[in-house]
């Protein structure tokens, strides 16, 4: 006999789609995202010009109407290189969180749910960690295990872990102690069931809230690695990157700082306002914890 | 009292282990000889051993990490693989410009957040409110290091009012520092000012709807006299912690700022450590800015118990 399952309230989920519906801001954010990921996915196709075709003799236009964007020291297309690192920043955003977010919370809900020196040793673990400024770590992180994308995104996880377990773990000690987890544990559960099938799809709304808005830092993390240099390596496109390398340019080229930086703010908007959204309906407690953690590194 | 400030201050102890293991774990994680990987081309036998005892690279592991943590607590942080003088010095040295950064930045924040988040919270769903809420959300979206080259493009490049990167102490000349500081203090104050302009409106929110602001109404009190005494008093507790945090977060080197103005703070030492695969420098950056961090934080935790005895209850 196993014990009935508890899923994540429908009614949660309804009323959250239903909030972004008839929130304009909300709306607009989700549009964007969604632009965002077709460029991302077709950038390489949509893209007007080759994202390394070097021409010396078209270098430092102004936009035009060849070149929407404009082009850079190298007469590279401006528009196709930032339509091309929308995939980049997207991939980081998704492949870290989904570290952060797996790290997170396997051990938030074993803290949770066995307590005692289990829950006393990781999440003293995480304090650790939440001991260092986000951008510093990651960072030192980068540097030791060398630049590159793949390091960047495992950085930008590691960093974003604590937060990820300290959400699910005050989720769980609340859960824990509801009836139907009890019932489950009386019939003869085990710890590992009653935590996948009654726990967390009970903390799923803070969690689902959490992913949202991490992504947005997920992103600002990985532009501000690019922009030292230490994130996603040349010729590649990042829009960090791009602004890094037109900054000598920029007060004679001012396209080269404009339009990436334009697309990374639009993107973290884009995924701040669906976040902020999803927080009003689904968690509303969570307040503005995640802008006070937000790293000014 | 008492007890809630020595079981804080044993947290913290514990925590500090854990940051210097962390640290020193930095070190491990190189791959490779990290001695040889910083020596690069400038490899010879003799600099690569001196080094190599230096750092105690040569020990087993466990030995290594209590002499590191017995030689941190003395202040000894090694010593730089590059220009082979004490770290503790070279990262002191830094913290005046990442100090003063960093006060700036705050100080102008809370010019801007303070009426902002105050009048957007007396005056919710008005025009100001909704100005506000644009403004903060605008501000935890925007790259900070983007916000910095719109900055040297305007007030640089198009303007000419103020120079677009470099550093100048305050001790040495107070005008030319002003001029420096100007724009990456903006650049960072802004960031942080739509921060504090969301913590303080939910704060003076959350007071406004209490019983006892209700009660000085009641009893016919000036709203300012209200606003004054009853709700900003109490509404201003939390948002302590917040500044001083963020306060925390900066002096924790805002290192692309730092790398953007070619400010020497600590961000731009670690950027430099990072470039020149100085691990020493490096690791004594991270520890002293952690440790900072924990200090910051215990105090503040302090404070607010001071503030708010409710907290020792809890």
């Amino acid at each position: 006999m196993s014990a009935p399952t508890v899923s994540p309230s429908e009614g949660q989920l309804r009323r959250a789609a239903s909030a972004l519906r008839h929130d304009p801001l909300a709306l607009t954010g989700a549009a964007v995202l969604v632009l965002l990921v077709v460029v991302g996915v077709a950038g390489p196709w949509l893209a007007p010009s080759g994202i390394n075709d070097v021409d010396v003799d078209r270098m430092l236009q102004a936009p035009s109407w060849a070149h929407p964007f404009g082009t850079d020291e190298l007469g590279r297309d401006v528009l196709s290189r930032v339509m091309v690192a929308a995939r980049v920043s997207l991939q980081v955003g998704a492949v870290s969180v989904g570290i952060a977010l797996l790290a997170g919370v396997t051990l938030g809900l074993f803290a949770g749910y066995y307590r005692g020196w289990v829950d006393n040793l990781l999440m003293r673990c995480m304090d650790v960690l939440f001991a260092f400024p986000v951008l510093l770590l990651a960072v030192a992180i980068v540097a030791v295990l060398g630049p590159g994308l793949l390091t960047a995104m495992i950085a930008i996880g590691v960093v974003y872990t604590p937060i990820f377990a300290r959400v699910t773990r005050a989720g769980v000690l609340s859960v824990r102690e509801q009836v139907f987890v009890r019932a489950a544990v009386s019939i003869g559960a085990s710890d590992l069931r009653i935590m996948r099938r009654h726990v967390l799809p009970n903390i799923a709304a803070p969690l689902i809230v959490q992913t949202s808005l991490s992504l947005a830092f997920a992103i600002l993390s990985e532009a501000a690695l690019s922009f030292l240099g230490l994130g996603v390596q040349p010729p590649a496109p990042a829009w960090g990157r791009m602004l890094y390398d037109g900054r000598g340019f920029v007060t004679d080229a001012w396209w080269l700082g404009v339009f990436p930086g334009a697309a990374i703010f639009c993107t973290v908007l884009a995924f701040n306002l669906v976040g902020d959204a999803l927080r009003d309906v689904l968690d509303p407690r969570q307040l503005t914890v995640n802008e006070a953690r937000r790293s000014t590194g | 009292m008492a007890r809630f400030v020595i079981r804080r201050l044993l947290q913290s102890c514990v925590v500090l282990l854990g940051v210097t293991l962390v640290v020193f774990l930095l070190l491990q994680l190189v791959p490779g000889d990290p001695v040889r990987v910083a020596l690069g081309t400038r490899f010879d036998p003799q600099t690569y051993e001196a080094l190599r005892a230096r750092a105690g690279l040569d020990q087993p592991l466990v030995v290594q990490y209590f002499d590191y943590l017995r030689r941190a607590l003395t202040g000894d942080l090694g010593v730089s693989f590059r220009s082979g003088r004490p770290v503790t010095a070279i990262v002191l040295e830094r913290l005046p410009a990442t100090l003063s950064l960093a006060v700036t930045a705050v100080l102008f924040a809370l010019v801007i957040a303070l009426p902002l988040g105050i009048v957007s919270a007396m005056r919710s769903g008005s025009f100001v409110d909704h100005a506000a809420r644009v403004f903060s959300q605008f501000g935890v979206s925007v790259p900070d290091f983007w916000m910095g080259i719109m900055g040297i493009l305007l007030f640089a490049g198009v303007l000419g009012w103020l120079p677009p990167s470099g550093y100048v102490a305050l001790t040495e000349d107070p005008a030319r520092w002003a001029s420096h500081v100007a724009l990456p203090a903006a650049t960072v104050g802004l960031v942080t000012a739509s921060i504090l302009t969301r913590f303080i409106r939910s704060s003076m929110l959350e007071v406004l709807s209490e019983d006892y602001v209700r009660t000085a109404e009641a009893k016919g009190l000036r709203t300012r006299v209200v606003v004054l005494r009853h709700v900003l008093r109490n509404a201003l507790i939390p948002v302590v912690t917040v500044v001083a945090v963020q306060l925390a977060s900066l002096l924790g080197g805002v290192i692309v700022i730092e790398v953007l103005f070619a400010w020497p703070g600590i961000g731009r030492l670690t950027f430099d450590a990072v470039q020149a695969r100085d691990y020493p420098v490096l690791q004594g950056a991270v520890l002293l800015v952690a440790a900072l961090f924990l200090l910051v934080n215990l105090l503040v935790d302090i404070l607010y118990a001071r503030l708010d005895p409710r907290i020792t209850v809890k």
